[in-house]
């Protein structure tokens, strides 16, 4: 059984290296700032302690005001597990930093989030609609998209 | 071998060989979506009623209708879960090679009808019309499901076609979601009856 790490723990290592770059934590998951995302995940992938090497799913959430990206993580060598959540505020043209480069399975579900609710991935080097079609118009799983 | 285990630093970038590829497969579903916005009508024979179980059924006619309708070939074409409602009347229990139906043709060249079994979305919609244009007259159109007939559950959605008859003009509609094997065979049944009722003079079989 995969063991999910406690948040609190996690950020009280994580505070070492950065000081600002964790926001709260809460039971299983972590809350960042989306501005240290990449840098974090690098060290969670790389770090022999966590070695999270495993993503196992991005999911984006439209709040309306902003927009909440989930991510979830395992290590298969220490089979523990950590949920990070992120924020952007805004909705005219929210964006962070692809994880492409620490696991590559994060490539097809950056294009589908910034298919689907328009969320920009600085740095994925493919960046392009996956499910609609190229000249769609809007991102339908936006609250204020209009179907038609 | 050594693993890639940073696939951006090598390889070409996708975004730039695909590019044109993607673009212009944008702009053809664009311009469906927007053209294609009337049903097509459903082929009709119509036979006068005075003349209704009045004519004669010419031998050639018959001949004709009886063999067209005895190997109806349909084109493998499921889209979604319809798809396997559709490969169950394919198999032992229920058994479509009794209308000599069984072989279920790859390619649309060999196949005379298609069985349009699951959701069209728009992007799926110039592989269909290519698809109904590539095969040999003549040919029948089934609309198999709820999703096919009128978009179903996705009706006004932004990515669903409301009704394959946007696309290509259907002979028989099956509803259901999805319809057993039991009312696909009473469809394959009526289109059966379709073709067993056309003419060489009046009204050839099959197309639009």
């Amino acid at each position: 059984m995969t063991i999910a790490l406690k948040a609190s723990d996690v950020a009280k290592a994580l505070r070492g290296f950065f000081t600002d770059g964790i926001l709260r934590d809460n039971l299983d998951e972590l809350w960042i700032d989306s501005n240290y995302l990449f840098d974090l995940c690098k060290l969670l992938k790389e770090n022999n302690e966590f070695y999270l090497n495993y993503l196992v799913a991005i999911t984006g959430v439209d709040y309306i005001d902003r927009f909440q990206l989930i991510y979830h993580l395992k290590s298969l060598q220490h089979n523990h597990s950590l949920v990070i959540k992120t924020e952007l505020i805004g909705r005219d043209s929210p964006s962070i930093s692809s994880v492409m480069n620490i696991w590559p399975a994060a490539d097809l579900q950056e294009r589908e989030i910034w298919d689907l609710m328009g969320i920009h991935f600085a740095g994925h080097p493919n960046l392009k609609r996956i499910m609609t079609w190229e000249g769609f118009e809007g991102h339908p799983l936006r609250r204020d998209h209009l179907g038609g | 071998m050594e693993l890639n285990m940073n696939p951006t630093n090598n390889i070409l970038p996708l975004h730039d060989t695909t590019w044109a590829f993607d673009k212009e497969e944008g702009s053809v579903i664009n311009l469906m979506k927007s053209t294609h916005t009337e049903q097509i009508a459903e082929p009709i024979i119509e036979v006068p009623e005075d003349l209704n179980r009045n004519v004669l059924v010419s031998s050639v006619d018959a001949l004709l209708n009886w063999s067209r309708k005895s190997t109806v070939w349909p084109l493998s074409f499921g889209l979604a879960c319809c798809a396997f409602e559709m490969m169950a009347s394919a198999m032992s229990r229920f058994d479509i090679a009794r209308f000599g139906m069984e072989v279920f043709r790859a390619t649309p060249r060999q196949a005379d009808l298609m069985i349009v079994a699951g959701t069209v979305t728009w992007k799926m919609a110039p592989a269909i019309t290519r698809l109904y244009e590539q095969m040999p007259e003549p040919k029948w159109v089934i609309s198999m499901g709820a999703c096919a007939t009128c978009g179903g559950p996705y009706y006004s959605s932004y990515s669903v076609v409301p009704g394959v008859n946007h696309l290509v003009p259907v002979d028989v509609y099956v509803p259901g979601c999805p319809p057993r094997p039991d009312a696909l065979l009473y469809g394959i049944m009526q289109l059966h009856e379709k073709i067993r009722r056309y003419r060489l003079l009046s009204q050839p079989a099959g197309g639009k």
